[in-house]
């Protein structure tokens, strides 16, 4: 059963999933950025921006205790029930998901400067592909969340498939890439981490998304 | 999201034999109707709870299931209401013998202002259920002991029922309508006179009695409702809204009138 749209006749009850909601899409807005940061400073060999993503992981954990913090007083004060009770429990997942998608982006950050093999960074276009589509999931996983449509999170655990796939691709590119050149295994090592990191970030949205998804109808998302 | 009140919904969420069966139950006071085609299974296995704004007939409806409303002369009640597949409403329906076996237990503990002993009994020593002395005893040893009152009175059995504390004297209430072996127990706000200690040895001995009585618990305090009983039925202008496990309807009711009235949406 959705969300009547009706007010709580407590309005400060209102409020306070308002309050929850507006830093759960902060959270969100930030770790998109992270995520579409990370590859960009990785690609352009961006040193000032990877750090920059490694600093700006700390505000995503500020918010998700202060999220967590409101919630745990929420469910004690409230006593939420029904459609108020799932968000809160959904939104104590999706918070720490979105805190794990931070991290992956500042490990990502964190691995910049350590390629030299530039060339076979820029003719790698799986890896590009695949940090396109898991910024994309994140961004469509927070839209659906946003306007509560559940359309938009079925669409986030489709492309999760396509992510996966890549990730099976780029393991074996990776893997017979160091076969050849042993002399670049380490770096190679920090790619083949790097599309660890991001086919779990698409992990992670795809949590995200079941998490509105039971939201919203109070059932687990279908698995196909 | 519309609203469909099939039977189907509401006949058949128990899992253990009906004890007592309604359908298509209206009640008048005069011409103003207060319960609007109402068809509900109430089991002996799990405790009802019934929910709803006030007004909303949820009371008038438990008052039907011992014939309480016929003591209001403006009160009419159409449809059928079976205890174990009998109809209370026949004309053959002893009621003197009926709310022996439908006790009630009000909102505000309402003791005889008698003795603790003389308050359990009184129901026995009127239906003649003790040959002797000796089982009126035991009935009103055993009553106590059911209500969790026993420890706490049996030194003092002939104190006034009126001398005990607000919690104890509804247990006192609780045993006396124990004490005529019910089968059906029907709860109107039990506890909403009592403090949270009290409210909280009521609600343990609810689930004490679970099983051995069908019980039917009418209560403001969702969260109460939510504690102690395993269906729900929700009444909204006299129609049941809505009927069935407790945990689903406290997490994913299914009508938009029911998960505004819990979450705190209402009016």
């Amino acid at each position: 059963m959705m969300n009547s749209g009706n007010k709580h006749t407590l309005s400060a009850f209102d409020e306070e999933m308002d309050k929850i909601r507006s830093l759960i899409s902060e959270m969100g807005s930030r770790a998109e950025s992270a995520v579409e940061g990370a590859m960009k400073a990785l690609l352009t060999n961006d040193m000032e921006l990877a750090k920059k993503i490694r600093n700006d992981d700390k505000i995503i954990d500020r918010l998700e205790k202060e999220v967590e913090r409101i919630i745990v007083q929420t469910i004690a004060l409230r006593a939420p029930m029904a459609d108020d009770l799932r968000e809160l429990i959904a939104a104590i997942k999706i918070s720490a998901v979105i805190e794990r998608i931070g991290d992956y982006s500042k490990n990502i950050a964190k691995r910049v400067g350590h390629l030299k093999t530039e060339d076979f960074l820029s003719d790698n276009n799986a890896l590009q592909r695949m940090g396109e589509i898991a910024g994309e999931m994140v961004r469509t996983a927070m839209e659906s969340y946003a306007k509560r449509d559940i359309d938009l999170a079925i669409a986030v655990t489709r492309r999760d498939d396509d992510v996966d796939q890549l990730y099976k691709e780029l393991f074996v590119d990776f893997v017979g890439f160091i076969a050849k050149h042993p002399e670049a295994a380490q770096e190679v090592a920090h790619l083949l981490f790097i599309s660890k990191n991001l086919e779990r970030i698409g992990d992670h949205s795809t949590t995200c998304a079941g998490m509105i998804y039971f939201t919203e109808t109070g059932e687990n998302l279908p698995d196909d | 999201m519309a609203e469909q009140n099939s039977q189907s919904d509401v006949s058949d969420n128990g899992t253990g034999t009906h004890k007592i069966t309604a359908r298509n139950v209206n009640v008048f006071y005069d011409d103003k109707q207060a319960i609007d085609d109402v068809s509900i299974d109430v089991d002996m296995e799990n405790v009802t709870a019934f929910i709803g704004p006030s007004g909303c007939g949820k009371s008038t409806f438990l008052r039907t299931i011992n014939r309480m409303n016929d003591t209001i002369p403006s009160a009419r009640v159409e449809g059928e209401i079976k205890l174990d597949g009998k109809d209370i409403y026949d004309a053959s329906m002893d009621v003197v013998q009926l709310r022996a076996r439908v006790g009630m237990v009000f909102q505000k503990p309402n003791p005889f202002p008698k003795s603790i002993y003389d308050n359990i009994a009184y129901g026995p020593n009127i239906h003649g259920l003790a040959a002797n002395k000796a089982e009126l005893d035991m009935i009103v040893e055993r009553s106590l002991q059911r209500a969790g009152l026993w420890n706490e009175v049996k030194d003092r059995l002939s104190d006034s029922g009126t001398a005990l504390s607000g919690g104890q004297q509804q247990r006192l209430c609780i045993a006396r309508a124990i004490a005529v072996d019910p089968e059906v127990i029907l709860m109107d706000e039990p506890c909403s006179a009592l403090d949270p200690i009290a409210t909280a040895k009521i609600e343990e001995l609810i689930h004490e009695l679970r099983g051995k009585y069908a019980i039917i618990i009418v209560t403001h305090n969702m969260q109460q409702a939510a504690r102690v009983s395993q269906r729900t039925a929700f009444f909204h202008l006299g129609n049941l809204v809505e009927f069935g496990v407790t945990s689903d309807i406290f997490t994913n009711p299914q009508k938009t009138r029911t998960q505004d009235y819990i979450t705190g949406r209402y009016g």
